[in-house]
């Protein structure tokens, strides 16, 4: 079964960005450049954070905006990043409602690999990798 | 250091010229780590031995180091500058996002000098800094609102750090901070006011960044070891819980918690202010500083009635911490929790220095009740213990200055006193605000010996406390060494800019094995050296600047209120003083 992040509890969120360093290290560096999750304060830090995932959605819209087939749907739900069709034209981050593709320097998509890295140096349990039910998504 | 790593880059700007420049400072940071250790330096190279603190010749220095953006806890940025509330070493912490902001932009440390001529706001982000007009800034009355007009109009939402000053820092109020991300704090020592006199209302840093490790693999498993021990450690616990103010209660418990201006040493009021109240009553959220787990900042969510429309409420989150439980709440006698959060909002909105702010104002209460201020000096605010409504208009007349004791008070509680009396109860200590902690002599050895005067320089209250634990006497002559011993390997901390509260993780092998990803070979020997030459050049700049140990006042009150180690003994303070005096002066700068 394919598996995605999910944001089970936003509220614990202390807006600490570790999920963001244990992304960016997956490259074999430091810092947070290169990290495919984002979090941001929702309108200032008293009003808590956003958290942006990839919900790996059943018909991405960002595959569907990629004109070069370098987004390609992944079974179960969420896309795979074909680097050499990709031409950077940057139109799957625009499609993407959540803003959940990142770009990197070149301004290359950065898409979740749904590995659940972030998940795991989350020390408030606001982020979980799950499997995707099917009937679950098409609730959704 | 790594090829490719950004740390020794030092970014330069004028604000009198508006130009900047980027130097390449390997020297400063192979030798001296970063924060603390290099930004004492780069404060030798740049501020005149006689600088006017206000005047444009004043440099500041904002240094973080190896370990940031790289190890989790490694969250502060070091500020130096001429401290226009002492006169010397202008030393202040913050954690925030201010420290991964600035190596994610490609720098070690930033550098302002001169003074704009009109209010500016900077943005900086990697290379490129722009200078903007803050005119219409200028004189907005919260520090809050700065901050919020700063995020919708710059980019870089959640990879940035706002640092902006109130209304107090543009009047220069000595003790007025920096503020950044609403809620943590240049505090102590005035930076806020060099902003002021710089006509600098913020500034904007945007960083996200890669950063090179030596190798991967080891990287990664230094990081698991750093992470799995701060997330299993009971300081993670401890500080996530109820944060600093889960000390309210034993302090007061201890008899060390000073009391409407240390008059008494417990509270009655304490547990209604205690951390445990103030969670159960109030606490809305917690915080974290960017890459620490630990998440210490507490937010109180306070709902209050509108004064005039039925049925109209405002909420407000306030940062609440133990300094400032203290300072505006058992100090001041402030025994309601709302209307302490009220006055914590007052003094954060004006952009003061709690501590301070706390500490002149229970003197200016004693003043009134003993009669050497009048109620005209006041402009007619009648200071009163607990009284919030009093205490807030006095913390605006701090800042807006009717009269010349509210001009006294904006220099600080020595300032005051000075002019109508009182010494005996004007709590500074080498011209900064005591922090809230009457434990005994190490104490306020601590404070008076510090190179910040703050008790965040060698935590000597931390010995006090000890020795009352394990039934040691409280004022042997080891604990001079002891503080000293602690202030140096604090200068490490503060050169890798580690949280102190991280202090028990960050060990010198630990150290060691994360400095090495970072391609800085340093063992713990090494470590020391570094801690200690970075104190010394504390020192020898402290001198330069004509301080004088040996001049240092010490108020009468410390030694009429008991303390838990006893009745503090003056002579025995003077000899540790007179001491240190000798041991300071005989070093070679």
């Amino acid at each position: 079964m394919a598996k995605r992040l999910s944001v089970i509890d936003v509220d614990r969120c202390v807006g600490c960005q570790l999920c963001i360093y244990a992304c960016a290290r997956r490259e074999g560096h430091a810092g947070t450049e290169g990290a495919r999750i984002d979090v941001r304060s929702a309108g200032g830090m008293r009003r808590g954070f956003v958290v942006i995932v990839c919900r790996a959605c059943d018909d991405p819209p960002c595959a569907r905006a990629c004109t070069t087939g370098a987004l390609v749907p992944r079974d179960g739900g969420g896309v795979r990043w074909a680097a050499d069709q990709c031409t950077a034209c940057g139109a799957c981050r625009e499609a993407c409602p959540f803003g959940a593709i990142q770009r990197d320097s070149e301004d290359h998509p950065l898409v979740c690999v749904y590995c659940g890295t972030c998940a795991r140096y989350c020390p408030h349990g606001v982020l979980a990798l799950e499997e995707i039910e099917r009937s679950d998504d098409a609730a959704r | 250091m790594l090829p490719g790593d950004p740390l020794a880059r030092v970014l330069t700007i004028d604000l009198s010229a508006q130009r900047f420049e980027i130097a390449e400072r390997r020297d400063l940071f192979e030798e001296s780590l970063g924060g603390a250790g290099v930004a004492v330096r780069i404060l030798e190279e740049e501020c005149p031995r006689d600088a006017d603190p206000l005047g444009p010749e004043n440099p500041i220095v904002f240094a973080v180091g190896p370990l940031v953006g790289l190890f989790p806890l490694a969250s502060k940025t070091v500020a130096m500058f001429k401290s226009p509330h002492t006169g010397n070493l202008g030393e202040s912490h913050a954690g925030g996002r201010s420290a991964t902001s600035i190596r994610l932009a490609g720098y070690g440390a930033i550098v302002i000098r001169g003074a704009s001529p009109s209010p500016t706001y900077l943005v900086i982000d990697g290379d490129r800094v722009h200078f903007r007009d803050a005119s219409a800034l200028w004189g907005l009355q919260s520090s809050a609102t700065v901050g919020r007009v700063l995020r919708e109009r710059e980019a870089g939402s959640g990879h940035r750090s706002i640092l902006r000053i109130g209304p107090a820092g543009e009047r220069r109020v000595s003790y007025a901070g920096v503020i950044t991300e609403t809620y943590r704090h240049f505090g102590r020592l005035g930076l806020g006011a060099v902003f002021g006199s710089k006509r600098l209302k913020a500034i904007v840093i945007v960083g996200r960044r890669s950063l090179p490790v030596a190798d991967p693999v080891s990287y990664r498993r230094v990081y698991d070891a750093l992470y799995e021990a701060a997330t299993a450690s009971p300081m993670m616990r401890k500080y996530h819980d109820l944060g600093t103010p889960m000390n309210v209660l034993p302090l007061n418990e201890l008899g060390a918690l000073p009391t409407r201006n240390l008059c008494e040493a417990r509270f009655d009021g304490a547990a209604a202010i205690s951390g445990e109240a103030l969670a159960e009553g109030f606490l809305g959220r917690r915080l974290a500083c960017s890459h620490c787990p630990v998440a210490c900042i507490h937010l109180a969510a306070l709902r209050t009635p509108h004064p005039k429309e039925p049925y109209f409420y405002k909420t407000s989150m306030l940062a609440y911490d133990y300094e400032l439980i203290y300072a505006l709440g058992s100090m001041l006698g402030m025994g309601d929790p709302t209307s302490l959060l009220l006055l914590m909002d007052e003094a954060e909105a004006q952009g003061l220095d709690a501590i301070s702010t706390g500490v002149s104002l229970a003197w200016a209460t004693e003043a009134r009740e003993r009669g050497l201020v009048s109620d005209q000096d006041l402009d007619g605010v009648r200071l009163a213990w607990g009284d919030g409504v009093a205490y807030r208009d006095a913390v605006r007349r701090i800042v807006s200055q009717p009269t010349d004791l509210y001009r006294a008070l904006a220099r600080g509680v020595d300032a005051a006193a000075a002019a109508y009396g009182g010494e005996d109860f004007a709590l500074a200590f080498g011209g900064n605000e005591m922090a809230g902690y009457h434990t005994g002599p190490a104490g306020y050895l601590g404070f008076l010996v510090g190179a910040r005067h703050s008790h965040l320089d060698n935590a000597g209250y931390a010995i006090d406390q000890k020795r009352l634990a394990t039934g040691l006497p409280a004022a042997d002559d080891a604990i001079i060494d002891e503080i000293v011993a602690e202030e140096e390997w604090r200068q490490v901390l503060a050169s890798l800019v580690v949280c102190f509260f991280a202090r028990g993780l960050y060990t010198p092998d630990v150290t060691r094995d994360a400095l090495a990803c970072a391609g800085i070979e340093a063992n713990e020997a090494r470590l020391r050296e570094i801690g200690t030459e970075t104190l010394q050049r504390k020192w020898a700049f402290k001198r330069h600047c004509g301080f004088d140990p040996a001049s240092l006042r010490l108020p009468e009150r410390i030694f009429e209120t008991p303390s838990p180690s006893g009745t503090i003994d003056r002579s025995v303070v003077e000899a540790h003083l007179r001491q240190f005096a000798e041991r300071t002066t005989a070093t070679p700068p």
